[in-house]
């Protein structure tokens, strides 16, 4: 008898899937128009900010009137306690919007206050330029304030689309891998597609890795598509280049492959199409929340963090942004990848245990 | 009479669905390069038996050898060599009927051109038609057609006329005939007598879970004219199937 090759199996298996996704408006929908929406329309919105975060210098004179009128104004918020390192690196990416210096003049009860903006961030240095402005020609301030220098320090800078399309690419990761690898098998089992496949020599592994290779493409192709989309359009920041997208997919390519075991929990608890979208929705609209999707998760208060630091696609959206936006490479957010990869492996444990066929 | 090789053996089969006896101890053989049949009423464990034989479900007891091959352990070594046909079954979605007959041949591991396959079953005009959209014979069709791509030694088929109208019904049987010409065993079910008495060579009738008879049909029906049974009346010399095949010709329908 001819030796049975369970490649070549498993290969008609993903190009016929992948046909098949390709076909399906559903996944089309989900996987590329959903977040290139949701790109473009944070694209032009572009950032709504109305804080201004100011570093104080470590060794500058906190107790005094130009501090105290910043404070006042509501708008700024100084940051205390970080380290002249930490400051810099917060400076460089815009997570601080400038730092600020305010010392005693020698010889003098006047205050020489030293201001440091960064290019990473641009409109806010402005604002803060004018309100300190405003303070210097303040009557009450004037004789203590002798003088203002400013300088600016250049900064990578860090735009919407920088925050917004990692985690715009990680939700539509996570809802291919879910609504997609859910339906496919739970269709594939209700309209005996399934049963036929058993009548031939095909492997069970096959199947599921067949089907695995197809959505994966897919999947990968979809944020290749944002990806550039987000580069060449919207000028989202890709440090090293085509490195960094090749880093990006790779952590696509492990984010899919985690939220594909949910897929494949739902395809075996539920009973019937109709409720794979409620169960669905279940996994990921917490996750659409509360994983730093739309906002950075710092903004959330403090009682749901812990949540949010739950969630895989916390750690993937992180992920990405570092690898993106900071350039890291994928050795430097091992620890977020150590994360997807323990819920990896808890997820398939389940999917092995509830997992049909018939 | 001449002494034929059995290609497939059962033994004493027997499958509970829980406490319902679906086959109980079933014993029959079928012989290489013949066309057998599997009759009886509904429910009278036909699929049963058949998706046994072809290694989906399995047996609560009995024993099965199929061209040599054990269901119990060489399970795969059988799948290789048969066709099947299911009595309900679906086709991968959005797929037209070629890239479906692609797909098949990659997880048979064959080598087939998806047209001539086709062509087969008459449903070439149909290449780039989805499953979906055929009618429910041409369905048939394409389920037969599927069961051909690994030219297998065995081919199952479970209902295949049913809801063909006569000549598709017609044409199929002389499709099943050149398949068991070429030197394929056939296993097939059917509700028509007419067509197990003209296509099969022997069959069994099966009813709950059971074999009352098995025998060439010509046997069978003269041991039933032997007895002594004379139909009520006198049959006209033409009935209404042969109505419908003079004024439709007898050509495959698309
Ligand atoms: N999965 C199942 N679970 C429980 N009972 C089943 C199952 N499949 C079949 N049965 C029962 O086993 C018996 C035999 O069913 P089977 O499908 O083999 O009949 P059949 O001879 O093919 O009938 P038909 O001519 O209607 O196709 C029936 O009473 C049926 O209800
Ligand atoms: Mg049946």
């Amino acid at each position: 008898m001819k030796k049975y090759n369970n490649i070549k199996a498993t290969l008609a298996l993903a190009k016929a899937s992948f046909r098949s996704i390709m076909r399906s408006p559903s996944a089309v929908v989900f996987t590329l128009a959903f977040p290139l929406i949701f790109i473009l329309v944070f694209g032009f919105l572009g950032g709504g900010g109305t804080h201004i975060d100011v570093g104080v210098t470590p060794g500058s004179d906190v107790n005094n009137p130009v501090m105290g009128m910043l404070e006042k104004t509501g708008m700024i918020r100084l940051i205390k306690d970080k380290s002249k390192a930490d400051f810099d690196k917060l400076l460089e990416k815009g997570n601080v919007d400038a730092m600020i210096d305010v010392h005693r003049k020698v010889n003098s009860a006047a205050y020489s206050v030293n201001v440091v903006y960064t290019s990473a961030s641009r409109d806010k240095g402005g604002i803060l330029k004018s309100v300190l402005n405003n303070v210097f020609y303040d009557k009450t301030l004037k004789p203590t304030v002798a003088e203002i220098k400013e300088s600016t320090i250049t900064g990578r800078e860090y735009k919407t689309i920088d925050f917004i399309l990692p985690g715009q690419l990680g939700f539509s990761l996570l809802s291919t891998g879910v609504f997609g690898t859910a339906f496919v098998f739970l269709s594939l089992r209700q309209t005996l597609v399934i049963k036929r496949f058993f009548a031939t020599p095909v492997r069970r592994s096959s199947i599921v890795i067949g089907e695995g290779i197809a959505r994966i493409g897919f999947a990968l192709i979809g944020a290749l598509f944002i990806i550039l989309i987000g580069h060449f359009f919207f000028g989202f920041t890709l440090v090293h280049g085509a490195a960094t997208v090749v880093n990006m997919l790779i952590l696509a390519t492990m984010g899919i492959i985690v939220f594909m075991g949910f897929g494949f929990i739902i395809s075996g608890i539920a009973k019937n199409e109709s409720m794979v979208p409620p169960i669905s929705n279940i996994v990921t609209l917490p996750q659409f929340l509360l994983s730093g999707t739309f906002f950075s998760i710092e903004a959330f208060p403090s009682w749901l963090q812990p949540i949010s630091r739950a969630l895989p696609l916390t750690y993937l959206n992180d992920a990405m942004r570092k690898v993106a936006f900071e350039g890291m490479g994928l050795w430097d957010v091992k620890f977020q990848i150590m994360i997807l990869l323990l819920w990896g492996i808890g997820i398939y444990a389940v999917a092995v245990k509830v997992f049909k066929w018939e | 009479m001449e002494t034929k090789k059995a290609i497939i053996s059962v033994n004493n089969l027997v499958k509970k669905y829980d406490d319902f006896v679906a086959v109980q101890g079933l014993s029959f053989e079928v012989y290489e390069n013949e066309i057998f049949g599997l009759l009886g009423p509904n429910g009278a464990g036909k699929t049963t038996t058949l998706e046994i034989i072809e290694t989906l479900r399995d047996k609560t007891s009995g024993e099965i050898i199929v061209d040599g091959f054990s269901v119990d352990k060489q399970a795969h070594s059988i799948k290789q060599i048969i066709g099947v046909q299911l009595q309900a079954a679906g086709y991968y979605p959005n797929l037209n009927l070629v890239e479906l007959i692609e797909l098949f041949a990659g997880l048979y591991g064959a080598n087939i051109k998806p047209m001539e396959i086709l062509e087969k079953v008459n449903l070439q005009d149909k290449a780039k038609a989805k499953y979906k959209a055929l009618s429910g014979g041409q369905k048939q069709r394409f389920s037969i057609a599927t069961t051909l791509i690994n030219q297998p030694k065995i081919i199952f088929l479970d209902e295949p006329t049913t809801g063909l109208d006569p000549q598709a019904r017609r044409n199929l049987w002389d499709l099943i005939t050149e398949i068991r010409d070429a030197g394929t065993t056939v296993v097939i079910t059917t509700h028509y007598m007419d067509e197990a008495e003209q296509l099969c060579d022997r069959v069994a009738f099966v009813e709950r879970g059971q074999i009352i008879a098995l025998d060439t049909p010509d046997n069978l029906i003269d041991k039933l004219v032997s007895s002594g049974f004379e139909r009520k009346k006198e049959v006209k010399k033409a009935n209404l199937e042969d109505v419908f095949i003079n004024l439709t010709g007898q050509e495959w329908r698309e």
